[in-house]
Formats: structure tokens, C-alpha cells, sequence
């Protein structure tokens, strides 16, 4: 049992730690929420006072606004998809016995570790580049017209190169929820005349559910808010421009403080809906 | 276990992997083999995958051209710097609320998480403006102090997870045997939660290192770390893929190898204790 004493002492050593994030976190989301109900321009007049809810209104109906919705659905669900998919696929792969899994392992965690502006540039030139690409090589060579990935293919160029880098991490989680599966589960239903589908399904699938849901979970956080990978290749166009991308371009390159922390705060109120529902799976974790 | 493994299961097993493995990990591959052609042979067709005249002309030129070694200096000492402070700061945190847990110890701890949720977009103008006013734009500290608070949860959560490893009774009975709190951090605890400590600066090191949206953000020719250097590759430099290829090469081996260290604390780490 703690003592008094003890009790303030940690209440004190946690003090820097918390202080530090409650201002990081109240300080500029107060300013985001001041600024979006007033008319802000620092380059057109500066501040012109408050609007009510005049930006939350214009930035919905503005016309970018559902086109850049959807190409955020698009993205993070084709990304989830293909990360969730083929990072099962792999997880199995990797669980099975085979020679120089470890190499093998190393293999395929690699691309997490390479920084965004790094692999949106490589993938962008050395691969998509549609004159002296690799791609565009490969395509020559079985005769057919080289594609302009990233302006006639922009939203599946991207969702390869985002996929590409997310993939390790999904396979990676997952794999590790794969061994603790336990073997003889497997073994007796395997002996009970089960097929390898129907093992698949009624008992690694659901062994996996808990893992695929943080999977998906973290991933859409991360992926609502992706970056580099846009402003490198396509700068938003090409119908590239997400939801968060948007917010980018009205806050720094329009300079419409206004409008653009109207948006800030959709996007924190988007954000939060996902992460309430991962708070919760991480709680009960703390309980155990 | 024991079940019978045939060779010739596993051949097929270990021909899939490896065909896997070396599709995803082929990019990387190519970036670092074209680094070493010449431009003209970096966009031959037919590609040429190892018979070419090595050469190692692009690294000089990257370097002599872009004063590499001061974007690498600022990727070390951003990412050091900002895991540094943050390990600091989160060390008691982490140890008060695995040792003397209370009522809100998990409300705290989730808190703590969401604030990692918040998107970054969202409060980038703010962010702008307390730069602007503090002289911290473009400057090695600001960008130290942001990406450290950004990190923040990840560092308290990690570190929370292997302190809670632990054994308490260790601590009780260094309590009994007089150990003051100074004491029984400094001689109990601490070798205890070296390893732990380790594996948290690694990842969070790398985690920062790779960070582009602040360091994009706000930075311009001063302050900038190789995310940014690289980025004004973007065009038109992004023509000449061999010296690309060998600045991206440069930005990226150094945390590729730590990251192979680091796989396990991975997932630790990412999924805040979620998935072991």
C-alpha cells in the first residue's frame, strides 16, 4: 500500500509530463477554435472579426470539400484493405517453417522504416515516372503504352505507395498475434477432419480479431493524416487532395486562417471518433 | 509440437517468402543499387540490375552540392535531441504511475494517448504563429521541442509497459531493507529498466528521424533534417536518379539498420501494449 507521501511524490514526478501535453494539447486547439469562427486573412486584411459559424458552413459547402472526403475514404480504405489482406497473407507465410525466416522477416519490414518523403520520391521517379520509370521499362517491353501513374492513376498510385510503406507494420503486428495462436487448437481440429478454409476461418480469423481491429485502428489515424506522400508526388492534384490536404492548402498556401481552422476542427472531431473507439480496446487491455 | 514437417513443404515455404521478401523489399534494393551508376546508365533501357561501372561520384556530388552534412546534423540532433528530452521527462512519469498506481493512473494514461491523435493539420496554423512569435521558426530547437511532444505519449506508454514488468516485491524489499526513493531508483530500479529504457530511445529515435510533417512544415534552409532535404529533391534534381538515388540512400540506411533492431519494441511501442 502507498503511502501519502509516496502519493505526492508521484504525482509530482508526473507533473512535467502531463503539464507539457495538456498545454501542447489545449493551448493551439483553443487557438484553432478562436480562429475558426472569425474572418482571418493575415494577407487581406488580417483579422476582420468574428463570423459565428459562417467557416464551418463555407468550408463544407465549398466545392473541394466532399470530392476531398471521398478521396480520404478511398485512400485510407484502400490502403486498410490491402495492408489488412495481404498482411494475414504474409503473417502465415512468415509463421511457417521454412529456411532464413528471420532474413526473410527483415526483408519485409524494411519499407517502415524508410522516411515518407524518401519513398514518396523514389516511387515517384525511379518507379512512376512515365519516360524513364521502371514501370514505364516494363511496360515497353511487353508492348504496352507506358501509364502516367501518378496524373492518370494519381489516388491508386498513392494508395500503392502508402500501402507499400504501411504494409510491414501490419504484417508485423499481425504476425506476432499468429504465434501465440495455440498449435493445438489447430492440430485437433485438424485431426476432427477440418479443412485448411474452414481452420482459417473459425479459428485463426477470429484468434486474429483483436489484432486486425488495432491494425485498422492506428493505421486510419496515421493514414487520415498522411502528408508527404502528397505534397511530394502530386501536391493535391490530380483529385489527390484529402481531407487533411485540403486543410494544408487553406491554412499555408491560401492563407485563409478561418476557413482552414474550421476545417482543423472537423478533422480533430473525425479523429477522435476513431481513437475513442482504440482507447477503448487499449483500456481493457489495461485491466488485465 | 510435434508435427511432421516434410522438406518439401518447407522448400515451397521458404521459395515463397523469399520471393515475397525480395519484391517488398526491391525499391529499396533499386534505389541503393542505382545510387552507384552513372545517370546514364541509372535510366538505361533495358534497366541494368548489377553490370554497370560502379561508381561512387554520386555521393561526392551530393554532398559538395548540398551541404548534406548540415541536414545530417540536423536529423541527429532533432531526432537525439527530442528522444533525449522526452525519455527525461517521461522516465518518472512512466515510473510513478507503474509503481504507485491510482485511481486515475489508466485515465491518465489514455489521456495521454489521445493527445497522440490529434492531427497534426489541425492545429498547424497555431503552431505557425507561436513559432513566429517565440523566433523559433526554422530553428533546430523548435522543431527538437515539437517532435518531442509529439512523441511524448509513445515514450510514457513504453516505458510504462516494461516498468510494469517489473517484479514490485523487488522494490518492497528494497523498501524494508531502508532504501530510500533516491536509492531505490538509482541502485533497483534503474538496471532493471535499462533494457526497457534502450529499446524506447531506439524506436522513438527513428520514429522522429522519419517525422515529415512538422519538420516540412516548418523548416526552411536553416534548420531543415534530411526529410526536408530530400524533398527538395523534388523537382527538378528528381531528374537525376543516380544522385537521387544516393541522397536517399544517405537518408535512409542509418535508421534502416537501427530499425532492424528494433522490430520487437515495434510493436510494442505502436500499439501501446495492445498487441505483445
Amino acid at each position: 500500500m502507498a503511502t501519502q507521501n509516496s502519493r505526492s511524490a508521484a504525482r509530482l514526478m508526473m507533473a512535467p509530463a502531463v503539464i507539457l501535453l495538456l498545454g501542447w494539447m489545449l493551448v493551439p486547439l483553443t487557438m484553432t477554435l478562436w480562429f475558426s469562427f472569425r474572418k482571418y486573412l493575415p494577407l487581406r486584411g488580417g483579422d476582420q472579426g468574428w463570423v459565428g459559424f459562417d467557416n464551418y458552413v463555407r468550408f463544407v459547402s465549398s466545392s473541394s470539400f466532399w470530392p476531398s472526403v471521398q478521396t480520404t475514404l478511398i485512400i485510407v480504405g484502400g490502403v486498410l484493405i490491402i495492408t489488412v489482406v495481404f498482411g494475414i497473407l504474409l503473417a502465415l507465410l512468415l509463421d511457417q517453417p521454412m529456411w532464413g525466416q528471420g532474413v526473410v522477416r527483415i526483408l519485409v519490414i524494411a519499407p517502415f522504416f524508410v522516411m515518407p518523403t524518401v519513398s514518396a520520391l523514389v516511387w515517384k521517379n525511379i518507379f512512376m515516372d512515365p519516360v524513364n520509370g521502371l514501370f514505364a521499362h516494363l511496360w515497353k517491353f511487353f508492348g504496352a503504352t507506358p501509364v502516367e501513374w501518378l496524373s492518370q492513376a494519381s489516388v491508386q498510385s498513392i494508395i500503392m505507395i502508402v500501402s507499400w510503406q504501411w504494409l510491414p507494420f501490419a504484417t508485423l503486428i499481425l504476425l506476432t498475434a499468429v504465434q501465440s495462436l495455440d498449435g493445438e487448437r489447430l492440430e485437433a481440429s485438424e485431426m476432427d477432419g477440418a479443412n485448411p478454409l474452414q481452420r482459417f476461418g473459425y479459428i485463426v480469423l477470429p484468434h486474429l480479431a483483436r489484432a486486425i481491429t488495432i491494425v485498422v485502428l492506428i493505421q486510419t489515424i496515421f493514414l487520415l493524416s498522411i502528408f508527404a506522400e502528397i505534397f511530394v508526388t502530386t501536391g493535391g492534384a490530380f483529385g489527390t487532395k484529402t481531407l487533411s490536404y485540403l486543410i494544408f492548402q487553406r491554412v499555408l498556401e491560401s492563407q485563409n486562417i478561418g476557413l482552414g481552422s474550421a476545417g482543423g476542427i472537423y478533422a480533430v472531431i473525425l479523429a477522435n471518433i476513431v481513437a475513442i473507439f482504440l482507447m477503448r480496446i487499449v483500456g481493457k487491455n489495461l485491466d488485465a | 509440437m510435434a508435427r511432421s514437417i516434410t522438406t518439401q513443404r518447407k522448400t515451397i515455404n521458404t521459395v515463397l517468402a523469399w520471393a515475397i521478401g525480395l519484391l517488398i523489399f526491391f525499391p529499396i534494393l533499386w534505389t541503393i543499387l542505382t545510387s552507384f551508376k552513372t545517370e546514364a546508365q541509372a535510366i538505361n533501357d533495358p534497366p541494368i540490375f548489377l553490370f554497370f561501372d560502379w561508381t561512387l561520384e554520386n555521393y561526392s556530388v551530393v554532398q559538395e552540392r548540398s551541404n548534406y552534412a548540415r541536414f545530417l546534423w540536423n536529423s541527429i540532433f532533432i531526432a537525439g535531441g527530442s528522444t533525449l528530452l522526452g525519455v527525461i521527462i517521461a522516465i518518472p512519469a512512466a515510473w510513478s504511475m507503474a509503481f504507485v498506481p491510482s485511481k486515475r493512473t489508466k485515465d491518465i494514461l489514455l489521456w495521454m494517448l489521445s493527445t497522440k491523435m490529434l492531427p497534426a493539420v489541425g492545429v498547424l496554423y497555431p503552431i505557425y504563429l507561436l513559432f513566429i512569435k517565440f523566433g523559433l521558426l526554422d530553428s533546430v530547437l523548435g522543431l527538437t521541442i515539437v517532435i518531442m511532444l509529439i512523441n511524448l505519449p509513445i515514450i510514457v506508454w513504453m516505458l510504462y509497459t516494461y516498468f510494469r514488468e517489473i517484479p514490485v516485491d523487488i522494490l518492497e524489499a528494497a523498501r524494508m531493507d531502508g532504501a530510500s526513493l533516491k536509492s531505490e531508483i538509482l541502485y533497483v530500479l534503474t538496471p532493471m529498466a535499462v533494457p526497457g529504457i534502450a529499446s524506447t530511445l531506439l524506436l522513438n529515435f527513428i520514429l522522429a528521424w522519419n517525422e515529415a510533417f512538422w519538420t516540412l512544415n516548418l523548416t526552411a534552409a536553416k534548420a531543415g533534417p534530411l526529410t526536408a532535404f530530400i524533398a527538395s529533391y523534388s523537382s527538378p534534381e528528381g531528374l537525376f536518379y543516380a544522385k537521387l538515388s544516393a541522397a536517399s540512400t544517405m537518408a535512409i540506411l542509418p535508421i534502416l539498420i537501427l530499425g532492424w533492431f528494433s522490430q520487437k519494441q515495434l510493436v510494442r511501442g505502436l500499439t501501446f501494449g495492445a498487441v505483445k
